[in-house]
């Protein structure tokens, strides 16, 4: 990435109110996102990826608390006025969901749908344009225009994807945040609609926060990775770089328990992502991690960077000035029953 | 670290163990027919309604202690195929042979003394499971309604069970609901369910898709050594050929209802035969950038199978289908839809009004009359050349005899299509006239013949 930042996450906190103490689902979490560039966000259930994707534009559930900031446009996002959010989201910041038949309308026509899309942000268009922008959005995103006035059980699970992106692109949003977009897609279609994301930034230069479980569709579509753990990003970089050399041991494992068709052994990953109420002390990852050392358990590790670019959360690249005498002595991992599992 | 892993040479001794003889489960020409409901009027005047043919004419057989991959995307009829293999969808025609035993038309009652050794496992493991119950009255529940235990009896079979999925200590969970279990350890509670009976068959629909990566390997790891003891046989339902060479001895792939290429394993892989498998295999994405390959996907998703295309049910994704492979009618609005998606909205209209009305391309045929009304024929024959001109290597146009003005209308006519077979080609079975001469012969003639 160079130059300035389109948005610029700093120290975030999000944390979700329980009876007891709140779940920390991001934790004090850094994160630039560049002028058209797809940024991959990565880790298993639970480690607070999706919260930090919906935090970004500021979306977060109801009893979710957000501290640090978000900067956009000169504004920090973070404390905003609902208002003012929601005049933001929509034609600067977009968001694609997981299921795209709950998100339209059964009974509205794809065209009412745009319609109302586009007059509720920009009221000065006239009839011909709407229809003009919407049938050039859809027509890029593979939707041929004599289906426009269709309503959306007349299409299959892959089209109402393509059309819900064309929906969040007709308002030529500078960044969209797509949350597990092809979940619930074949093998083959979640293909064509990662081929269609990864060229928004060449077709409309939109950012892109891509958030999955599934590494191989970060390798393939994204600029940059950033690797959760605990609400905290454990890893970052550009995601070539990243997944051919994993600087933290959770990357590595991770990688390590995906299985692609080069996969020559199984392997996953012993123990089960932590409860964000009270994360383990230390290193987050150190109760499951291989590498484990002394300083490990003992003091929480600090940011440092591998190699020009990249970052990471992880002692083994010290700093050593910070590691105590005797903190680099290996220890055995902790036996971690399969109750414990995910 | 070496518990958690386990390389191929001994996952192949794992599988090893296949039985020769008599398959324990022999399917032959098996169809499986969901009916639509015609219109009121249909059935007044007793019009049958349209069919869904969710699996149409299968054949194949498992061994004992053989893992089948039954491998599609959805809208394959792979699940469909499953439960009907279970009795719980009734079969339309053909037979399935369990041990020598018929299934297809047993009563009920038979059937379901059958089930003790004929279980499933399904993709979601939330749905799997009454949330009602606790995990010892799930578990223990069919060896209730069997009638294979009672009292403490249950419960001790049950804890034993529990503790060899990994559910252990088994007290810790049998009286927890499964709402206090996580993903991973609700679908082992659901194997546990299915092999306290000690089934010998144990059909596997999607049981990982749902699971976080971390989990998944787990969980395969899993049916792999309970097969083991349990001398299990599975059928794998999966989208997934990334799991299923771990997990498989033979792989059907289906589409369309149809098993379009089947064979041992390895021979699936190395060398693909059909385009559809080809394009399954070239779309799991690969997370070690020095190894991903360039993807070129076949375009479009599984077409309706209550109105499957003609000839070969791949054809219109396929982008090595020839003059013979069914090209028609419904290709034709899908070439111009796509064509129009590219184009100015100016160009689109002039176009579109020059062909005129398209429902007519809706009824699946291979000869069409276009832009009937004589003034528009000439701009419509032009049209269509042109968009053959700017994309000549288009797999369509080599299924296209004739285009011509007749009678005021241009008229489109394509190859007469064939139906494919599953043929014999190295060590597998595939169904596509890539690999039929007879096909090859027809469309070489077809390509020197003066229409």
């Amino acid at each position: 990435m160079s130059g300035e930042p389109l948005l610029s996450v700093r120290n975030l906190r999000v944390y979700y109110g329980t009876p007891g103490r709140p779940v920390r689902a991001v934790d004090g979490v850094s994160l630039d996102i560049g002028e058209a560039e797809v940024v991959g966000l990565v880790g298993e259930s639970g480690c607070g990826k999706s919260t930090l994707g919906r935090g970004v534009i500021g979306l977060l559930p109801e009893g979710a608390r957000a501290h640090g900031e978000v900067v956009y446009g000169g504004r920090n996002l973070v404390g905003l006025p609902p208002k003012a959010l929601r005049a933001l989201r929509g034609p600067e910041l977009g968001l694609i969901f997981q299921e795209p038949m709950t998100r339209l309308n059964p009974l509205m026509r794809i065209s009412d749908h745009f319609r109302e899309t586009l007059e509720q942000h920009e009221r000065r268009l006239t009839n011909r344009e709407i229809r003009r922008r919407s049938l050039e959005t859809l027509g890029r995103m593979g939707i041929p225009p004599t289906r426009f006035r269709q309503y959306p059980h007349e299409f299959s699970g892959g089209m109402r994807q393509r059309i819900m992106i064309a929906l969040a692109l007709v308002l030529r949003p500078k960044l969209l945040v797509a949350d597990e977009p092809t979940t619930s897609l074949d093998v083959i279609v979640e293909g064509q609609i990662l081929a269609l994301l990864a060229d928004l930034k060449r077709n409309f230069s939109t950012s892109l926060i891509l958030v999955t479980h599934n590494l191989g569709i970060v390798a393939e579509s994204c600029d940059r990775v950033a690797v959760m753990y605990a609400g905290k990003i454990v890893e970052e970089g550009p995601a070539r770089n990243v997944f051919a050399e994993p600087s933290h041991p959770y990357t590595r494992e991770l990688l390590r328990s995906t299985i692609s068709l080069d996969t020559t052994e199984l392997h996953s990953i012993p123990g089960a992502p932590p409860n964000l109420i009270d994360p383990p002390s230390g290193c987050r990852f150190h109760p499951r991690c291989p590498e484990i050392m002394a300083v490990c358990r003992e003091r929480a590790p600090i940011e440092t960077h591998p190699e020009p670019g990249r970052r990471a959360l992880c002692w083994l690249h010290g700093p050593d000035g910070a590691i105590p005498p005797g903190g680099r002595q290996r220890l055995e991992r902790e036996a971690i029953a399969v109750a414990e599992e995910a | 670290m070496s518990a958690q892993t386990r390389d191929l040479s001994s996952l192949s001794e794992l599988r090893s163990g296949v039985s020769t003889g008599e398959p324990l489960v022999a399917v032959n020409g098996l169809k499986t027919y969901y009916s639509i409901r015609g219109s009121f009027l249909d059935r007044l005047i007793g019009r049958e309604g349209a069919a869904v043919r969710a699996v149409d004419d299968v054949s194949f057989d498992l061994h004992k202690g053989e893992v089948l991959g039954l491998v599609g995307e959805s809208g394959s009829g792979k699940t469909t195929l499953g439960r009907t293999l279970l009795g719980l969808v009734p079969a339309t025609a053909g037979s399935v042979r369990f041990e020598g035993r018929e299934l297809t038309g047993l009563p009920e009652r038979e059937l379901r003394l059958l089930r003790r050794r004929l279980q499933v496992v399904f993709q979601d493991p939330h749905a799997s499971l009454n949330p009602a119950m606790t995990i010892a009255q799930a578990v223990g529940h069919p060896l209730q309604i069997h009638g294979m235990a009672s009292g403490d009896e249950i419960r001790l079979r049950v804890a034993e069970v529990l503790e060899r999925v990994g559910l252990a200590p088994a007290e810790q969970f049998m009286d927890k609901y499964p709402s206090d279990l996580s993903g991973g350890q609700k679908q082992r509670a659901v194997i546990a369910r299915a092999i306290v009976l000690e089934p010998v068959l144990l059909v596997a629909d999607e049981p990982v898709s749902m699971l976080d990566m971390s989990v998944r390997a787990k969980i395969l790891e899993l049916m792999l050594s309970l097969k083991q003891d349990f001398d299990l046989t599975y059928l794998y339902i999966t989208h997934d050929l990334a799991t299923a060479k771990f997990f498989c001895d033979r792989i059907a792939i289906m589409y369309l209802g149809r098993i379009v290429e089947i064979g041992p394993s390895e021979a699936i892989y190395e060398n693909p035969r059909h385009p559809y498998t080809q394009a399954l295999l070239r779309a799991i994405p690969e997370p070690d950038p020095r190894r991903s390959v360039p993807r070129d996907l076949p375009r479009g998703e599984v077409p309706d199978a209550s109105r499957p295309p003609l000839g070969c049910s791949f054809h219109p994704r396929c982008p090595r289908a020839f003059e013979v492979c069914g090209w028609e009618s419904r290709d034709l609005r899908d070439l111009l839809e796509a064509r129009w998606s590219g184009l100015e909205e100016e160009r689109y209209e002039a176009e579109r009004a020059a062909i005129g009305n398209l429902d007519v391309l809706d009824t699946p045929a291979t000869r069409v009359r276009l832009a009937a009304d004589g003034e528009r024929a000439e701009r419509a024959l032009g049209l269509l050349e042109q968009a053959r001109d700017d994309d000549p290597n288009e797999p369509f146009w080599r299924g296209v005899r004739r285009m011509a003005r007749a009678d005021g209308a241009v008229e489109v006519e394509w190859h007469d299509p064939l139906s494919p077979r599953l043929l014999q080609a190295g060590e597998v079975e595939v169904e596509c006239h890539l690999y039929d001469e007879d096909a090859l012969r027809r469309a070489d003639e077809l390509r020197h013949e003066t229409p």
